[in-house]
């Protein structure tokens, strides 16, 4: 059976050429077309045309970073053979990006505005990172503009904004309890533009990739679901494409690091792991190339795509939250056992009570 | 109706206060909370634990807790129908204490509890105490029911019916939270228990009424006079 038209392979060589000579096979570019096909759950005779969209256009994009670590810059950079990173980079014209551009100061911020102004509407926005609103915003300010005056100027003017990791889809750690800055993702922030959300810490650059392919092949954004996150990569739970699923439905579980069933690769629930509420594709697409995702690697999930994660998700390594406004040793069952001893200790109460006063008269 | 019989110095009269339906879904209630709080807290912390892939230890505790998980969902849906349609006993108005009369007796049956009142207040159904926790506990019930469906519909794709039975609460509460509250509510239920039970052996033998089988049989006892007295 061929999963490839001959069609393909031409497209595939005039791409290459259009692409340069910048030490990506041939092979390679296929199994990156076919790939994005497979991500975005389209059937491979798909892999044509996005080879096409790839060599036809060479949109803008500038790379905004405000409340952020850069993890999710280094998620793309970082990314190793074959080269998907380089190839993204090879899609976009990337004309701004603070980490790794040469430009600093006042001729970084020029060519930002020059963008926006010549190229209006024209140009794609990835912004990583929260922004703080609170105090108008003072918390984060870059060349003396604040994150949030920034962001409406720059996302507003785009065709659309890319929010990657969960600060700036949900304002992340720093919005964590209790948000000292503020802080909100992009949609929050700027209401009128268009977002699409893609969390995750860090975001899966897998995921940026298929997003703006999938613009470039068919000129709309991916199906999202009600937190603006696209269904190819955030419709499934984590837990029901795990591959220690099968011991959660047996009743092989790891009761502590390094016993004989976390040596075994028996399920993470009991440490605490949070797939069964969180909802990505890292089970299928996993991280750095498909090289591993934190469940393979013996280590529970965090729900980190998830809205505010770090307040609902924690503590990582416990089944359920903290009780909330009791002390933080106290857990749900602790609390709930008590309950239930105070009950029946205040009816054997009640029983004593009622033995010791006076009879009635019948 | 009501049979006279005699029974040592007073006059009782046997009354059908619990009709089929009510007696039916006490116990489907009794046996589906037995069930779901011993699965759902394996669920929540898996205290068996397998040493064979062969085995399904998970597997089953999900597979019971959610079948019968819609066994206590039926059997509260009629005992809330039966409110509308059954006898005077069984009525939705009891649960809310709030005539006078329903006030006192309220009132008087918490002062019984606390020793303040030697007399419990003698009614044919329930005494307005009672019903006003029911009420309460039925509250709880429904708790259980649309936060454990919200849990539920995580693992289905999105559906207008999962949404309608509990995936709703998605909107309003995290995951994890549901998972919290529905956990602790156990809990709550389980105070419940002791607490019912309790009153029941305790009010058996001081009602003299046969408290106890009439939630078999249907039948309690009530002297001739209190029914008179309800009657006026």
């Amino acid at each position: 059976m061929k999963f490839v038209s001959d069609d393909f392979l031409q497209e595939a060589s005039e791409s290459m050429e259009s692409l340069g000579d910048k030490g990506i096979s041939r092979r390679a570019f296929m199994k990156f077309c076919t790939g994005m096909a497979a991500l975005l759950a389209l059937p491979a005779s798909f892999a044509p045309k996005i080879a096409e969209a790839i060599r036809g256009k060479k949109p803008y994009l500038v790379w905004l970073e405000f409340q952020d670590c850069a993890g999710d810059t280094e998620a793309l950079l970082r990314t190793t053979a074959p080269a998907v990173g380089d190839i993204v980079l090879d899609v976009f014209a990337v004309e701004y990006h603070e980490t790794i551009m040469a430009a600093s100061g006042k001729q970084a911020e020029k060519s930002l505005m020059d963008i926006v102004k010549n190229n209006k509407g024209n140009y794609f926005v990835v912004v990583e990172g929260s922004i703080p609103l609170k105090d108008d915003g003072i918390y984060c300010c870059i060349g003396g503009r604040t994150a949030v005056d920034i962001a409406r100027e720059v996302c507003g003017n785009a065709i659309a904004t890319i929010a990657v990791g969960t600060c700036a889809t949900y304002g992340g750690i720093p919005a964590a309890l209790p948000n000292p800055t503020g802080a909100v993702g992009v949609k929050e922030a700027v209401p009128n533009a268009t977002v699409i959300n893609l969390p995750g810490c860090p975001v899966n650059a897998e995921n940026i990739t298929a997003t703006v392919v999938h613009y470039l092949t068919f000129g709309t954004l991916p199906n999202t679901d009600k937190l603006g996150r696209p269904y190819f990569a955030f419709g499934k739970r984590i837990h029901d494409n795990c591959e220690r699923r099968a011991h959660f439905d047996a009743g092989q579980f790891a009761r502590q690091w390094g016993d004989e069933g976390h040596r075994q690769g028996w399920c993470l629930y009991e440490m605490g792991c949070k797939g069964p509420e969180t909802f990505h594709n890292c089970p299928t697409v996993k991280y750095n190339a498909g090289t591993s995702w934190p469940v393979q690697a013996g280590h529970g999930c965090i729900g980190c795509s998830e809205p505010h994660f770090w307040d609902t998700m924690s503590p990582f390594y416990r089944r359920l939250p903290k009780v909330p406004g009791v002390s933080i040793e106290s857990t749900a069952d602790k609390v709930g056992a008590g309950l239930a001893a105070a009950t029946a200790a205040g009816l054997v109460i009640h029983g004593i009570g009622r033995a010791i006063s006076p009879k009635k008269e019948e | 109706m009501a049979t006279k019989i005699i029974h040592g110095k007073m006059q009782r009269l046997r009354v059908y206060a619990w009709e089929f339906p009510v007696r039916l879904t006490h116990w489907f209630n009794a046996f589906s909370i037995l069930f779901l709080s011993i699965t759902g807290y394996y669920i929540g912390d898996p205290f068996m634990h397998a040493y064979s892939s062969k085995q399904w230890i998970m597997g089953w505790m999900r597979l019971i807790h959610f079948i019968v998980a819609y066994v206590f969902l039926m059997s509260v849906i009629i005992r809330m129908y039966w409110a509308f349609m059954g006898n005077q006993f069984a009525s939705w108005r009891e649960c809310f204490p709030v005539s006078t009369e329903k006030r006192k007796e309220f009132m008087d049956a918490l002062k019984f509890y606390f020793f303040i009142r030697k007399e419990p207040p003698y009614v044919i159904g329930h005494a307005a105490l009672a019903s006003f926790t029911y009420f309460l506990v039925f509250v709880v019930f429904i708790f259980e029911i649309v936060s454990g469906f919200a849990l539920y519909s995580v693992s289905h794709p999105p559906s207008i019916v999962w949404t309608l039975l509990g995936g709703w609460l998605l909107n309003i509460m995290h995951l994890p939270t549901i998972r919290l509250y529905h956990h602790f509510v156990m809990y709550v239920i389980l105070a419940f228990v002791p607490l019912h039970i309790y009153a029941t052996w305790y009010m058996d033998p001081h009602e003299k009424n046969g408290l106890v089988s009439s939630m078999f049989s249907g039948f309690k006892f009530v002297p001739e006079k209190e029914i008179e007295e309800a009657e006026q």
